[in-house]
């Protein structure tokens, strides 16, 4: 058995930290390119999560998922910043606020 | 041959079937070939199996044919079963040929119209149901044959559905059937609680051995069947529904409000003949009800314009011989009156379909005038089917079938001199009102140029069915209907009574003839001073109305309907509805409150969802 260098319970708690700060930034930030890098952070929160969990298991699928989630990551960017351009272009601001025409 | 019965009504079923699954995506002539060639195939099916029927079958009077056990429940089990004596085969010949007839001749009438394929749809229907309705064995499979000609009637007379009054009169005429058809189900209900089957033969069976003559049970389920058998032949009370039954196009007129379905009720009644003799005293409400109908509806027909309307209060006042005849226990003079009936009706109904179709839809009969030369096939098939509607004596099938109702009105153990009396005035009547519309249509001045003639399709069933007017009473139906039927009864009356009687009864025709001669030919002025006095005025008008029938009911049922449909819309129901539609209104409005389209009110929601979904899987 390998000597666990870092306790799962600290790589599991920088994970939430890490969720929570970018819960946190999309929830207040109005700005979509920092609301992206929010997403960016919340899903390589969980990535983290399951490379320590695969860790901790001594099994490979943690990793495995985390590629999964760069793959997903990557399309979610190519559409997060085609509506960035689109948001600009329509609306001359990056302020999500604006785009709220779709009211009940 | 005989095996291949079922395929009579099937042929039509099938042609409705396919019609209403691809008929919007066939071209004209294909909807044409499938809705006229299915009811063509069953009229040749129907006469090969009459054929073998009265050829090799001398000694066999019936046959019975069960396709499936339709309900299976403990000791009630209808089956699918056909049953062929001399009294179905009757009415399918007479369905299935008329039938035809009237197909090939809408093929044409209807060419121009919307809907053409869902026209063809909706008569194959009607025609497997009328045929559904005349072969049963039991009375279940009678009462879905009896429900699908009325829904076949309904689709029908509203076909043209844009005008809303067609709508109303589909409606007005399915209500009143239905309330015939209430007490039908009902008289089904009683024979089945008291006899255990609805097996025809079997009913009437054991009708003769449980019940005596006059017994309560029997008179009400005899009652019971006569309220149906009235709402769907339009007698007396239930008879307003027909006039307004013109509103759908005229092939329809002829197939359905003449020729077939609204004789159904004289076939039920001759198909359970035995329980009316049974019950004497429902036996002779039927002799009444006929003859006051026929009077009544004979009067209304004086007064009418619109050609179709004359021609249906006449089909209610002939029905009315036949209920008539059924009254005094003549049971197959009712089922020879109904044959010659469909020949010289549907006849009638066809050959004033071709003059409205010339005349572009004009009904008004006043409007016509001197068509004779214009229209000159029209007019001697229209001429034949008159005589035989008005009982020219010798020439025509209807004479003699009217001659021996009125024979046994007279002559009959539960007939009378009063019942012949009644049938004798309203032969005079009839003839009188007929040759009032022939001299009319056909006569005087043209007030109009014919448009487009007629073409073949049109002629060779007015061509067919008026040689079949004349021809129609030498077939010897009343004797090959004692096969089915009991004899007609035999009064104490001598051969010189029955030469009498017919000597009558013929010259009541003729008068009649002369006297529309008289009146709407020679001298149009006396019927303006006679309906120019007060009292002609209003007999005119009362009589024109339906003798207020409409104007009754609507005070008496209708409106107090309405006021208490009214009265009674909020109830407690209406409540228990309402708390639906308040709570679906409540929601949609929270609902809505929360799409307030900013993106980062919907990722809070996500986020505080997850958490309550996250909290649960903890806490629980």
């Amino acid at each position: 058995m390998t000597a666990a260098v870092v306790p799962m319970e600290y790589g599991l708690a920088l994970a939430g930290i890490l969720f929570v700060l970018g819960l946190v930034g999309v929830l207040v930030r109005r700005n979509i390119v920092f609301i992206l890098l929010s997403i960016e952070i919340m899903l390589n929160a969980a990535g983290l999560a399951f490379v320590v969990a695969g860790s901790r298991w001594g099994q490979p699928d943690g990793q495995v998922m985390f590629i999964f989630i760069l793959t997903m990551a990557a399309a979610e960017v190519a559409v997060g910043l085609a509506l960035v351009l689109q948001l600009a272009q329509r609306f001359h601001t990056l302020d999500m606020d604006a785009a709220s025409k779709m009211r009940g | 041959m005989l095996e291949l019965l079922w395929l009579v009504p099937a042929l039509p079923l099938g042609g409705f079937l396919a019609l209403a699954l691809i008929g919007g995506r066939l071209g004209r002539g294909a909807a044409a070939l499938i809705g006229v060639g299915s009811s063509g195939a069953s009229a040749l099916l129907a006469f090969f199996v009459a054929g073998t029927f009265i050829t090799s079958s001398r000694r066999v009077q019936v046959f019975r044919q069960t396709l499936w056990n339709w309900i299976d429940v403990d000791a009630f089990t209808p089956a699918m079963g056909l049953h062929l004596d001399a009294l179905s085969l009757t009415m399918m010949l007479v369905v299935t040929f008329v039938g035809f007839l009237i197909h090939l001749y809408a093929w044409e009438f209807m060419e121009e119209e919307e809907g053409f394929s869902r026209f063809f749809a909706y008569t194959n229907l009607f025609v497997a149901a009328m045929l559904m309705l005349v072969l049963a064995d039991n009375l279940l499979l009678l009462y879905l044959g009896w429900e699908g000609v009325g829904l076949c009637s309904y689709l029908l007379i509203g076909f043209w559905y844009q005008d809303a009054a067609n709508g109303a009169a589909a409606r007005k005429a399915f209500i009143v059937t239905r309330v015939g058809d209430t007490a039908m189900a009902i008289g089904l209900f009683l024979l089945f609680t008291q006899l255990g089957t609805l097996d025809i033969q079997e009913l009437m069976q054991r009708a003769t051995r449980q019940w005596p003559v006059g017994s309560s049970a029997a008179v009400a389920a005899a009652w019971l069947l006569l309220g149906g058998a009235v709402g769907k032949s339009a007698q007396l009370p239930l008879q307003t529904w027909l006039p307004d039954a013109m509103a759908g196009p005229t092939p329809v007129s002829a197939l359905i409000h003449a020729a077939t379905m609204v004789t159904a009720g004289v076939y039920l009644i001759a198909r359970t003949h035995v329980l009316f003799e049974l019950a004497p005293g429902v036996q002779l409400a039927v002799a009444v009800i006929g003859t006051a109908t026929l009077l009544i509806a004979g009067c209304s027909a004086l007064t009418q314009w619109d050609i179709k309307r004359v021609l249906a209060y006449s089909t209610i006042s002939q029905i009315g011989y036949m209920f008539l005849a059924l009254g005094v226990g003549a049971w197959s003079a009712a089922i020879f009156h109904f044959m010659t009936h469909a020949f010289f009706k549907a006849l009638l109904f066809l050959g004033a379909g071709a003059i409205i179709l010339t005349l572009h839809h004009e009904h008004n009969m006043f409007k016509m005038g001197g068509l004779w030369k214009q229209l000159p096939v029209t007019f001697w098939t229209f001429l034949i089917g008159s005589a035989a509607l008005a009982a020219l004596p010798l020439i025509t099938s209807g004479f003699y079938s009217k001659e021996l109702i009125l024979l046994q009105a007279w002559n009959a153990p539960n007939g009378g001199a009063w019942l012949w009396a009644g049938g004798l005035l309203g032969a005079l009547i009839t003839s009188i009102y007929t040759f009032r519309m022939v001299f009319i249509t056909f006569f005087g001045e043209a007030k109009q140029q014919a448009g487009k003639r007629p073409g073949t399709r049109i002629h060779a069933p007015l061509v067919i069915l008026a040689l079949l007017t004349m021809a129609g009473g030498f077939f010897g139906l009343p004797e090959f209907l004692h096969r089915a039927l009991p004899p007609l009864p035999h009064g104490n009356e001598s051969a010189v009574s029955e030469l009498a009687l017919e000597t009558v009864a013929a010259i009541s025709s003729v008068l009649g003839i002369f006297i529309a001669y008289l009146l709407f030919l020679r001298n149009r002025e006396i019927v303006g001073q006679l309906t120019a006095t007060e009292v002609g005025s209003a007999l005119q008008r009362y009589w024109f109305s339906g003798w207020g029938f409409d104007w009754l009911y609507d005070r008496l049922l209708v409106r107090p309907f309405v006021v208490a449909a009214r009265a009674n819309k909020s109830d407690i129901v209406e409540q228990f509805y309402r708390i639906i539609t308040d709570a679906a209104r409540a929601s949609y409005a929270a609902l809505s409150a929360t799409q307030t389209g900013q993106l980062r009110w919907y990722a809070k929601a996500i986020a505080a969802g997850a958490a309550v979904v996250v909290a649960i899987m903890v806490l629980l």
